[in-house]
Order: C-alpha cells, then structure tokens, then sequence
C-alpha cells in the first residue's frame, strides 16, 4: 500500500474563505479520498428563531448567508403564508421575485469571478466583480442595503420598487446583459479554461440522484429540475422563461449553467417590471393580525439550489419550531464523487464548482487618508455616499 | 580583486538588479491591476514589502524542518541569481567582454534558483510545500530541455558562437537575431521559458495560491521570505535582460539608444505581464505536455530555419 499524503484545504485556506476542512488524502497529485469537516461557524439559527417573533425571524434567517440573502426570508414568507392561509398582491409578488432574480445574478456573476479566482485567472475575477457592482447599487436604491434588503415582511413586502425607479432598473438590466455576453465569451471562448474545466469533476445524473444534489448542480448533470417551475411561488407562474441544463455534468457545464442562467433572471425581471407597470403603485403588503396553529413549509430555488423551510406554529407570535435546510449542505456530499481520482488542481475547482456558500460581503466603511490623516468615513457621510449613487442611477432615465 | 567584487555587488551586481528589478516589478503589479480596473500600488511598494519582511516580520521555522538548509536556500536563490546576472550584464552593458563558453555557465547558473526553491521546500517538511516542489521538479525538467534548445537556436545563428559578446556583436553589425522567422520562434518560445522560469500565471501551479497556498514558499516568512523576493525581482530583470542579449540586438549605452534598452526591456516584460493576466493556470500535465510537445517541436523547427539561414 502507498503511503497517503494529507493535504489539509481548511479550516483556513485561501480556497474556502469559509471555515470548513477538506482533507485530501493523497497520492503524489491524485486525490485517493477526501473527508469533509463543517460545522466551525455553527450560530444555532434554528433555536434562535423559536426566541423571536415573526417579524424578527426575517432579519434573523436573512443572515445565514450573505450572498443568497434573499432565498431565506423567501423560504419563510412562503411557510408562514401557507400557515395563514393567505394570497399577497400581485405587486408584491413582482417585487419578490425581482428581488429574488437580482440576488441569483450577482450571486452568479460572483461565482464566476471566484471560479476564474481559484483558476488563477485573477483578470476574470476583478471584471465579474466590477459588473456585479451595478446590480449591488441597484440593490441600494431599492431596498437601502447592498446585501441583506430586509424586504420581506409576512403578507408581502415592506418596500415598494415605485415606478419611477423602473427605467433605472432597466438600464442596469441591459448592461448586466453586455457584461454577461463578455464574460460568456472570456469563459467560453477561452481554450485554456476549457482544458483546465471539461471532463473536470464529473457529476453524473445518477450521482446527482444518489447525493440529492440541486439547483445548477443537479442542472448542469442533466437533472432538470428547479422549484421555480415545478412548484410554483411568488410571480414565477406569471413570466415566460425556461429552465438551464446541460449534460456533461463537469465543472465547464456547471458555468455554463450559471452563466445562461443568468439571461434568463434578466428576462424574468423585465417581465416582472411591465408586469409591475401595470399594477396599483403601494398595493404590497396584506395586513396579517395573527399567525394561527399550524405548519407550513415553503421551497424557493436560492441560487445554489432549493431553500427549504418548515415552520411550527403554536398560535402565539413566535414559530414553535423552525427548520431549514440550506443547499449548500446536499451539495457539499458530492465531493466524495467529483474530487476522488482527480489530480490537487482538478480537486479544488470540483470543490469551487458546487459554489458552497460563502460569508465574505463585509463592506468597507472608513476610509483615512495617510496624507492629512483626518478624514474618516462616519455614519452620516456613508449614507450620504450611498444617496449619491442612488440619485446617480436615478439621474440617467 | 576590487573591481570584480565591485561587478558583483554594485554594478551591474547585486544593488542595481534588486533595484531595477523592483522597480520591474512594480511595473508588472501596476500593469496587472490596471487590466483589472484596480488602481495598483506606489512606486516603491517592492521596495517597502521587502524591507518590511527582512526588518519588520518575525521568521519562523518549521519545527519539524531541516533548518539549515531551509535557511540557506533563499541565500543561494539570491547569490545563483546575481551570479547569473553579473555575466548576462556585463557584455550586455558593454562593461567587459566577458569570457568564453559564458553562455553556457549562464545556462546553469539561470537554474539555481529554482533549484534551490526546491530544496528548501522539501527541507521544510509541510505536505503542501512537497506538492509544490515536486510540481517544480517536473516544470523544471520540462522546461529546460526548450530553453537549452532555444540556446541551441541561437548558438546556430550567430555562427557556432558560446560568447555573449560574440553573439551580441553578430547582432549588432547583422540584423537583430529575432527579425527573421527562426528567431520569431525562438522568442515566442524563449517567452513561455521565461514565464515557466518566474513561476508566473499559467505556470504558477507550484505556487498556486488557491490550491496549496503558497506551495513552495509557504513555510517561508520574515527575512528568508524576503531573500525569495529579491531573488524574484532579480529574475525578473535578468531574464528579459538576456532575452535581449540572446534576441534583440543588445544594447548600446549612448544617446538614444539607452531610451531603446529601456523600451525594449519594458516591452518583454510588458508581453509577461499580459500572458499573465489573460491566462488561467494550467496543470502540471498540461505543462509538461505543452513544453514537451509543442514549444520543442517549434524549437527544433526553429533550428532547422536557422540552419538554412532563415
């Protein structure tokens, strides 16, 4: 028997800015095995959420990922309104779901950067980034916030996209839709990264089946399936657009995906924002007085697959029991398929390639200049900063 | 005596390649960050991160690590390199004539210091830092067959000549080496060599950051780490420099043509920067299969111009 190699990737490693441990056992280059350690950044959400009210859950599931902020409070509007029994408004449903396809395209745009990150394409990296900065401005004039909107509320939505922030919507849209076809042809056209990603990692449909993997995943496997189309929420049933697959199963298919994909959630907002066009401006919230006895669950397709959250309600105003269940976690189970056989450098994208699920949005908030040493960035400056590029956007209609 | 040592450690030695080559080296992260819309660093940022790590930074060993040799490797990284770099500087800034068979001395010298990052890589004793040599070992052994038979090329064209000065004087009174169609060729593989040599994208895998963190420096840190930077940044001056030497022309250092040396050399590195940033990593196979197949195959294509007079 050789003698195995532990090649450590985690608890901190510049692969995974996550705290999660990847041990690699290896021989030479090529990955024998591979184990799995998660659970360092482990917050109790679940528990904490039995301690707060409705209302408060919101903020709360909002932070268990920074990236797809929006698929948890998704996900838990979705069980309590089950529970209630109660159909939002059309607008409100509009809002959502542009909220929502929003946050799969800056999630995406940011996986792409990462995955040409991880490739040493450190170019492809800084570009995806800059083009995911418009749409994370956009965020801010919509909801206030770049990441974590806060949007959600019981019965619909606590802020309204008023009309005439439409055509600054729309313009962004476009451009995120330029900046795509570049990108899609740095990726697509570029023949070292099709030989440093084709035959990469391979998932097949029947190991996707086997480790329950979804969303662009499953998808890239040839596993068509996506909550958004096969039980409908929010506006979905009411806009025109198709579900992403590809075959190969490699980490290629998986960008593809991803990248195509991204078309698509432009199609849908632009629909969604005719559609918002045409309905009553402030009509996004249903009062709700009071959450009854019950159960609900509620799936939403975050952008690394299905969201899914059960809530147990006893009647009083806080849930008697939460459960969630996060994609990244199915996802992860994979690697013992994708990364075993391969060489080191194959084994890291294949781990890149399921895009678990990253808490890095800090954003910087002082700046101090060393020449003069006295301007810091305070409270009142940051929020005047953040009007400035609201107004900017709003300006060019 | 004093006049030799005086070549070794001032000029063209040790002090003016560590400063050139910082200032290179500047020029290559400033290029990098403007093609990434970044706004890139201070002029003198090699020159503060150097000195931070060699006075600032603790050094720790590792504790299960050959520490001799672990220390003494980035010394003989800095010496093979400015060794390397006196002989390829002196005839090309027409100090001395040099001597004879330099450009074969020149040819080894150039490896030790990639060597020597092997060495003390595997002294340190971390997995990640093995995965990382023995990736070297095989990109060295890959390479250097294509940069031996680029000196092949080069040997043939300036008329069976192992002297720099002598190839340099072909040149000169000639047409430069690389305005024919053999010597296209051996420049285009000369540069892909000198990518593979500075360990830089998409040769970088023994390094690979987001796969073994660092590879062959990670154990490295403080003052040994800032003895591997300067031998970078020497590399990175004396490598395009004896491109010039070997391709283009030269230098002469009068009047104008002191403003061509400097082009030509920012050009080279310039064309480094760019593969760099257009690139993604490749895999060692993918490596060694690139230079073992098709930069070979263009260097012998190269030769058999060259024999005929193309």
């Amino acid at each position: 028997m050789s003698k195995q190699t532990l090649i450590p990737i985690g608890p901190y490693h510049p692969l995974q800015e996550e705290p999660e441990l990847f041990k690699l056992y290896c021989d030479g280059e090529i990955v024998k095995d591979v184990k799995w350690e998660t659970g360092y950044n482990h917050r109790g959400i679940e528990k904490l959420a039995e301690q707060k009210s409705y209302d408060e859950v919101f903020f709360l599931v909002e932070r268990i990922c920074g990236i797809c902020s929006t698929s948890h409070p998704f996900a838990f509007a979705t069980s309590v309104e089950e529970i209630v029994g109660v159909e939002i408004t059309n607008r409100a449903k509009y809002i959502r779901t542009i909220i929502g396809e929003l946050e799969r395209i800056h999630s995406h745009l940011l996986w792409v950067g990462l995955a040409g990150h991880f490739l040493g394409y450190n170019t492809l990296f800084m570009w995806a980034w800059k083009y995911r900065e418009p749409v994370l401005d956009l965020f801010e004039m919509i909801a206030g916030n770049r990441n974590n909107y806060a949007m959600f509320k019981v019965g619909g939505v606590r802020r309204d996209i008023e009309n005439q922030k439409i055509p600054a919507i729309e313009k962004v849209l476009s451009l995120v839709k330029k900046k795509t076809d570049l990108l899609v042809g740095a990726v697509m056209d570029d023949p070292v990264f099709h030989a440093r990603t084709k035959g990469v990692g391979v998932l097949t449909r029947q190991d996707i089946l086997d480790f329950a993997a979804v969303g662009p995943t499953a998808r890239a496997s040839g596993v068509d399936i996506d909550v958004r189309r096969d039980d409908p929420y929010a506006a979905y049933p009411l806009v025109n657009w198709k579900v992403i697959t590809a075959k190969a199963g490699d980490v290629f298919a998986k960008a593809e995906v991803r990248l195509l994909e991204m078309y698509e959630s432009v199609f849908i907002i632009e629909q969604c924002l005719s559609g918002l066009k045409k309905e009553k401006e402030g009509d996004v919230e249903v009062k709700i007085k009071h959450i009854p006895e019950g159960f609900g669950t509620g799936h939403t397709e975050a952008p690394r697959g299905e969201v899914f959250h059960f809530v147990l309600s006893d009647g009083s105003n806080s849930p008697a029991r939460h459960k969630i269940r996060a994609p990244s976690y199915t996802n992860i189970a994979t690697f013992k398929k994708s990364c075993v056989g391969q060489s080191i450098s194959d084994a890291t994208i294949s781990l890149a390639a399921v895009d678990p699920c990253y808490c890095c949005t800090e954003r910087l908030a002082v700046a101090i200049d060393r020449q003069s040493g006295n301007r810091i960035m305070n409270a009142k400056e940051i929020i005047s900063h953040s009007a400035s590029i609201t107004n900017k956007l709003l300006q060019h209609e | 005596m004093g006049t030799n040592l005086f070549y070794f450690l001032v000029y063209p030695g040790f002090l003016f390649m560590a400063v050139i080559g910082g200032l290179l080296s500047w020029f290559d992260r400033k290029i990098t960050a403007r093609v990434q819309f970044r706004k890139g660093p201070p002029l003198l940022q090699p020159f503060y991160d150097f000195f931070k790590l060699l006075l600032v930074k603790e050094t720790i060993l590792p504790a299960r690590g050959a520490k001799g040799l672990f220390l003494s490797a980035p010394v003989f990284a800095v010496f093979g390199a400015t060794m390397a770099g006196v002989f390829i500087l002196l005839p090309l800034l027409n100090i001395t004539s040099g001597f004879h068979g330099d450009l074969i001395v020149i040819f080894y010298l150039l490896t030790i210091p990639s060597l020597t990052y092997v060495m003390g890589a595997l002294s340190s004793g971390n997995p990640l830092a093995a995965v990382g040599a023995s990736r070297e070992m095989k990109l060295i052994l890959s390479y250097e067959l294509t940069f031996l038979l680029v000196m092949v090329g080069i040997i043939i064209k300036s008329g069976q000549s192992i002297d720099l000065y002598q190839i340099i004087h072909a040149q000169q009174t000639g047409v430069p080496f690389i305005g024919s169609f053999s010597g296209v060729l051996l420049f285009i593989v000369a540069i892909f060599c000198l990518q593979a040599k500075l360990a830089m994208v998409p040769f970088d895998m023994p390094e690979a950051e987001t796969e073994i963190a660092g590879g062959i420096f990670i154990e490295y840190s403080g003052t040994p780490y800032a003895m591997i930077k300067l031998s970078k940044y020497i590399l990175l001056f004396i490598l395009p420099a004896f491109i010039m030497v070997i391709l283009m022309n030269g230098t002469k250092l009068e009047g104008i043509n002191i403003l061509w040396a400097v082009l030509k050399l920012v050009a080279v590195v310039l064309l480094l920067t760019l593969i760099r940033n257009t690139n993604p990593r490749v895999k060692i196979k993918q490596a060694i299969r690139f230079f073992f197949v098709w930069m070979n195959l263009l260097a012998i294509i190269a030769i058999v111009l060259a024999i005929f007079g193309l």
